[in-house]
C-alpha cells in the first residue's frame, strides 16, 4: 500500500536555517545538513529546502548545501525558492536534488514548469502555491505570490489544474491563512484541489500537532503533510508523529531497519 | 570486485554515486561500452522517458553491451526505467526495448482517484529469500517514482510484488538480471542494504 509522506521542510537563509512565523521574523535555527541527517534518522520520507533569500551570490551557498546534504542521505529532497530557470533548475538537480519546486516564478512565467518537465521529467517538477481565502474567488481560494505579500488573479483551484495540464508532476499547497498559527492544515482547500487534480498534493501550513496531519490525511486527503516547526522546537520526534498516525490507521512508513 | 555504472545521459546519477559511496563500493560510471564490459558487474540505472532513453542506448552501442554483458553471465541490477527497458517493449511511446527479458512496460489504469506517477514510499511484498532482499522484510517500503510498470510474461520473472491500484511487479529477475523499478538509492537504510546485497551475491 502507498504510504501517507511525512514531508519536513526547512527554510535556509545563508546556509542555516529558519522557520518563520507567518513569513516574518525568520531567527536561525541550525545547521540545514545536521538537521537534515536527524530528521533521515527519525524516519522522515521526505524533505524540502526552501531557500528563502535566494539573492544570486546566496544562490551557491544553497548549491553547496544541498550537494552535502545529497552525500549524507539517502531519501528524495526538494529544493525551492527563487528558481526561475532551466539552468537553475540543472544545477539544483545536479547538486543531487530529487525535486525542484516553482512558485513565484512559474505564475509569473508558466513555461518554466513545462520547460523543466520536458527536460527533466515531470516527476522532478513540483509547483509551491500560497493561497488566501478569498470569497471573491470561483473556488473561495486565491493564489498569492512572494510569501504572501503580493496578490494575483489566479484562482487556485484553475492555476492547480493548470499547473498540472503543464506538467508539475506534485503540489505543494500551503494556506498563509493557516500557516504559522500551529492550529491545523486548511481542509477544504487541500480536499477540494486533491480531489481535483491526478497528481499527488502534499498539504502545507498550520501543522501543530500530530493530530492535525491525520486530519489532512483522513478528511483533506492529502498524500504529503509538510511539518516544520513542530519538529524543528523539539516538541515532537518524526517517529512520535508516524507512531500516531499509525495508530489512527493512517498508513505511514515505520519500518524495522534492516538486519 | 568493481561495479560499472551505465551513463546514459538519461538522468542524474549523483544519487546512485553517492548510496554505492555509502555502502562501500567500488565502481566506476561510464558511457563507453568496452570499459564498462570490463566490469565485474553492472549497475543500470534510468530516469526518464524509456523510448529515449532506448534510442541513446541504441546509438551509442550501449545497448549491445548491456546485451553481452548479461549474455556473459555477469550479474546485472537495473534501477527504476532500467527495470522496464530489460523487456520487450514499453507502452511508454512504443519504445522497443532490450528483449532481455520477455514482457512489456504498461502504463497505471486511468481511473479516479489513482495518482499517476505512483510517487512515493509503498511496499515490496513476496520477496522472501532472494538475495537481493537479505536482512530485509517482506513488507518494507521503497520509494518509487513511475507512470509505467514492468509486467514480465512469465511468472518466474517476477520480483515481489506492490500494490498501486493494481498488484504490479516490484522488479523483474532472469538468470544473472534483477531489476527494481523502485529507487534504493533513495529508499533509506533499506535502500542501501539492498544495494549492498547485489555486491554480495553469488555469481
Amino acid at each position: 500500500m502507498l504510504q501517507k509522506r511525512v514531508i519536513v521542510c526547512l527554510d535556509v537563509r545563508d546556509g542555516k536555517t529558519t522557520k518563520g512565523i507567518k513569513f516574518k521574523g525568520n531567527v536561525d535555527i541550525g545547521d540545514p545538513v545536521e538537521m537534515a541527517r536527524t530528521y533521515y534518522e527519525q524516519g522522515v520520507d521526505e524533505l524540502v529546502f526552501y531557500d528563502i533569500t535566494a539573492s544570486a551570490e546566496r544562490r551557491k551557498i544553497m548549491i553547496e548545501v544541498v550537494a552535502r546534504v545529497a552525500e549524507q542521505i539517502y531519501i528524495p529532497f526538494a529544493v525551492g525558492g527563487g528558481i526561475s530557470s532551466p539552468q537553475h533548475m540543472r544545477e539544483v538537480l545536479l547538486a543531487g536534488a530529487e525535486k525542484v519546486s516553482v512558485n513565484s516564478s512559474a505564475v509569473r512565467n508558466p513555461d518554466i514548469i513545462s520547460e523543466g518537465a520536458a527536460l527533466y521529467g515531470r516527476q522532478f517538477v513540483v509547483l509551491g502555491m500560497d493561497v488566501l481565502r478569498d470569497a471573491a474567488m470561483a473556488s473561495g481560494y486565491r493564489v498569492v505570490v512572494d510569501g504572501g505579500r503580493t496578490h494575483t488573479e489566479l484562482d487556485a483551484l484553475s492555476w492547480a489544474l493548470e499547473a498540472e495540464r503543464l506538467g508539475a508532476g506534485e503540489i505543494v499547497l500551503n494556506s498563509i491563512d493557516a500557516d504559522g498559527t500551529r492550529d491545523g492544515y486548511e481542509l477544504t482547500v487541500t480536499r477540494m484541489i486533491s480531489e481535483a487534480v491526478n497528481i499527488p498534493v502534499v498539504a502545507s501550513g498550520g501543522a501543530g500537532r500530530p493530530e492535525h496531519l491525520a486530519e489532512v490525511f483522513e478528511e483533506g486527503k492529502a498524500d504529503a503533510a509538510l511539518i516544520a516547526s513542530m519538529v524543528h522546537y523539539g516538541d515532537y520526534t518524526v517517529e512520535e508523529i508516524k507512531r500516531f498516525l499509525d495508530s489512527r490507521g493512517v498508513p505511514v512508513r515505520l519500518d524495522p531497519l534492516p538486519h | 570486485m568493481r561495479l560499472g555504472v551505465v551513463n546514459y545521459e538519461a538522468g542524474n546519477l549523483r544519487s546512485v554515486e553517492t548510496a554505492l559511496k555509502a555502502v562501500g563500493a567500488e565502481f566506476f560510471v561510464s558511457d563507453k561500452p568496452e570499459e564498462l564490459l570490463g566490469s565485474d558487474r553492472l549497475v543500470f540505472p534510468g530516469v526518464g522517458d524509456a523510448k529515449a532513453a532506448m534510442d541513446v542506448l541504441e546509438r551509442s552501442g550501449l545497448a549491445d553491451a548491456v546485451r553481452s554483458f548479461f549474455e556473459s553471465g555477469r550479474r546485472i541490477l537495473g534501477i527504476c526505467v532500467g527495470s522496464q527497458i530489460v523487456l520487450d517493449a514499453s507502452e511508454e511511446n512504443d519504445a522497443r526495448c532490450l528483449g532481455l527479458v520477455p514482457g512489456t512496460a504498461l502504463r497505471f489504469p486511468a481511473r479516479k482517484g489513482l495518482k499517476v506517477p505512483h510517487m512515493g514510499w509503498n511496499q515490496v511484498e513476496d520477496v522472501e529469500g532472494h538475495p537481493l532482499f537479505d536482512g530485509i522484510d517482506s513488507g518494507t517500503s521503497f520509494y518509487f517514482v513511475h507512470s509505467y510498470y514492468p509486467d514480465p510474461d512469465y511468472e518466474e520473472h517476477r520480483l515481489g510484488a506492490t500494490e498501486y491500484g493494481i498488484r504490479f511487479a516490484a522488479g523483474v529477475c532472469r538468470e544473472n538480471l534483477t531489476a527494481v523499478q523502485f529507487h534504493p538509492e533513495k529508499s533509506g537504510q533499506a535502500g542501501l542494504r539492498l544495494l549492498s546485497n547485489f555486491m554480495s551475491m553469488a555469481d
